[in-house]
């Protein structure tokens, strides 16, 4: 960590891997520091140059959401228009009071956040329990069932959804909550990611709690949980955007309206109207707005939870 | 007396380990119990049925019986299946070394101490976790034939005619590969940060002592260094490119005619929309080998080039 106050400026990936290489290091800066001039010049140069690309590179790739929040504040004559109108003519701010009346907006919404909390909840509990279970208690067979975790990881999920769909309709659970939540609490991705973090968490400290006298669950809930805070919420936002972008799950289990999710709410919306440019785009916009003010929160641990899964992968 | 304490005594200890060793066993089943029901009942049991499902005759008006290879026969005498499996080769042929390249040239840019450089990352990993319909309909408008913002850059730069995108089965998967390595992309440049993050800087001093040029140093110290890295992007990416799903259902439902269909709306559309359980299973299976065997043979060059 060469500068402490940019790190938290401008979170990164620097917590979550060694931080060597690549960037400038603290030798460099020193180095360039006693020839001055020349070089100090040079890299300030390329400094401008990379911000110039970095600036044009990120305003390119955001167009698409430019041009979503622009359309979403137009009437639907003038979405599609030659040559593209960048800022409203007009804003026509009443699409965002409309969209309310015209389709089930906060049902749709409601369904998503309950789903997404509820699955979210399970799926951080057990998975940092059976975590421990995996990382800290040594048993037989303990190690081949944790390759039977981390082999259906590899079966990609489309192969078993047919017989998942078969068993939920069997227990009568198709068309419900339930079925999704079943079906997502209790992933093999969110053991695998809290493993992935005990494993660093050292055998003497549980070793030196239970001499303590503390008990395993006593161990789990009062030195491992504890420690565990940024692989727990990394988990947890991973989770939860996954479930509120999840598409397929609704789509194969939720069949009345009254059940769907904004995002069969919003599809279907554009299947049904879909010359409503604006009206589509006003639904969009509020479909990512909690994404976004999700992840402005914990986007550190978004970052970080995918590095620590991937790299071990 | 000291020739039976000492007798005794491994047996008394490995009494004593044996109860801890129990003890420890209903310990840890205790943790991984509540996961592990879940689990096992909505993912490990399926995932078995599937390969059992995919040699019975069953579908939603018929009991199951058993059929050997009949499925698999149907299924290459189907036309379906075929384009569906060209598609989705195809569409891993577009998306994974696309996506690699980018994000790999991303991370490159992005891996230095500049303020606010956070802002950028973050913005370039934000299309991943969008919602995959909004995202779907924006580019499906972007790419409207007439007046999308696309097809009028293409004709400012002066491409006179502008190809018909998701209106036009040649164009339409070149469409969703564009919208879907514009998704992705952030994800795996996360990855290969990580990965560039994690080269030691004494290889790019003493390539700098050596007077390597910047080319040469990306040539022969980060490249080779981001092998790891490479490797899992590759393997991620492929087995990603072929589980390709939901965005081709919101942006063409696998249109026009057959363009974009892929081998898991396939799956879909037999299993659950038809209710041929076991037909849907034989495809099911296909999709597991092709995803297992990309997986293996990587896994084996990744081997051979380490020796």
């Amino acid at each position: 960590m060469t500068n402490m106050a940019e790190d938290l400026k401008a979170p990164d990936l620097e917590d979550g891997v060694p931080s060597r290489g690549g960037a400038i290091s603290p030798e460099d800066r020193r180095r360039s520091q006693r020839k001055m001039s020349t070089r100090e010049q040079k890299k300030r140069t390329t400094d401008v140059v990379i911000y110039g690309v970095l600036v044009v590179l990120v305003v390119a790739l955001m167009v698409p959401f430019i041009w979503m929040l622009s359309s979403s504040l137009k009437e639907n004559n003038q979405v599609l228009t030659v040559p593209i109108q960048w800022i409203p003519s007009e804003f026509v701010w009443s699409n965002y009071t409309d969209i309310w009346t015209r389709i089930p907006m906060m049902g749709y919404l409601q369904n998503s956040l309950y789903l997404a909390v509820i699955i979210t909840c399970l799926q951080v509990l057990t998975g940092s329990l059976a975590a421990y279970g995996f990382s800290k208690v040594r048993f037989p067979g303990r190690d081949v069932l944790f390759l039977a975790y981390i082999g259906t990881i590899a079966v990609p999920w489309q192969a078993y959804m047919v017989p998942q769909y078969i068993m939920m309709q069997q227990l009568g659970l198709t068309n419900s909550f339930n079925a999704l939540i079943l079906l997502q609490a209790f992933g093999a991705f969110g053991v695998f990611l809290m493993r992935q973090y005990y494993m660093t968490i050292p055998d003497e400290l549980c070793e030196a709690a239970r001499i303590d006298g503390l008990s395993e669950y006593g161990i789990w809930a009062r030195v491992i949980l504890p420690l565990s805070k940024p692989a727990l919420a990394s988990l947890a936002l991973l989770t939860f955007v996954n479930t509120w972008n999840d598409y397929m799950g609704p789509f194969i289990y939720l069949t009345s309206n009254r059940l769907w999710t904004v995002q069969l709410g919003l599809r279907s919306f554009v299947g049904q109207f879909d010359a409503e440019y604006a009206m589509i785009m006003t639904g969009s916009v509020i479909s990512v707005i909690p994404i976004l003010l999700i992840f402005l929160v914990g986007q550190r641990y978004f970052i970080q939870g995918i590095a620590t899964s991937g790299m071990k992968g | 007396m000291t020739a039976e304490t000492l007798k005794r005594a491994p047996a008394v200890h490995s009494r004593g380990n044996r109860k801890q060793a129990r003890r420890n066993t209903l310990i840890g089943w205790t943790f991984i119990l509540p996961n592990f029901l879940g689990f096992l009942a909505f993912t490990l049991i399926p995932v078995l049925a599937a390969f059992a499902l995919s040699f019975m005759e069953w579908t939603s008006f018929s009991a199951p019986r058993w059929v050997g290879l009949a499925n698999f026969q149907r299924m290459v005498q189907s036309d379906t299946f075929w384009v569906a499996l060209r598609n989705t080769v195809l569409y891993a042929l577009g998306h994974v070394p696309l996506t690699m390249a980018l994000a790999l040239v991303l991370a490159l840019l992005l891996n230095r101490k500049l303020k606010g450089i956070g802002f950028f990352r973050v913005a370039i990993f934000f299309p991943y976790i969008t919602s995959l319909v909004a995202v779907a309909v924006v580019w499906n408008m972007l790419f409207s034939p007439d007046s999308g913002p696309i097809n009028q850059f293409l004709h400012a730069v002066g491409i006179a005619n502008a190809p018909g995108w998701t209106s036009s089965s040649d164009w339409a998967m070149p469409a969703v590969i564009i919208t879907s390595v514009w998704r992705d992309m952030g994800y795996y440049m996360i990855l290969y940060l990580a990965g560039l993050q994690a080269i030691p800087t004494e290889l790019y001093e003493a390539a700098e002592v050596d007077g390597a040029s910047p080319w040469q140093r990306f040539w022969n110290v980060t490249l080779p260094s981001l092998r790891p890295t490479t490797f899992f992007v590759v393997v991620m990416l492929t087995v990603s490119s072929f589980k390709v799903f939901d965005l081709i259902v919101v942006m063409t439902n696998g249109g026009p005619g057959r363009a974009t269909t892929v081998l898991s709306q396939l799956i879909y559309q037999e299993g659950i929309g038809e209710g041929k359980f076991g037909y849907s299973s034989a495809i099911s299976l296909v999709l597991f080998v092709i995803v297992l065997t990309v997986t293996v043979l990587q896994f084996k060059l990744q081997q051979r080039r380490e020796r």
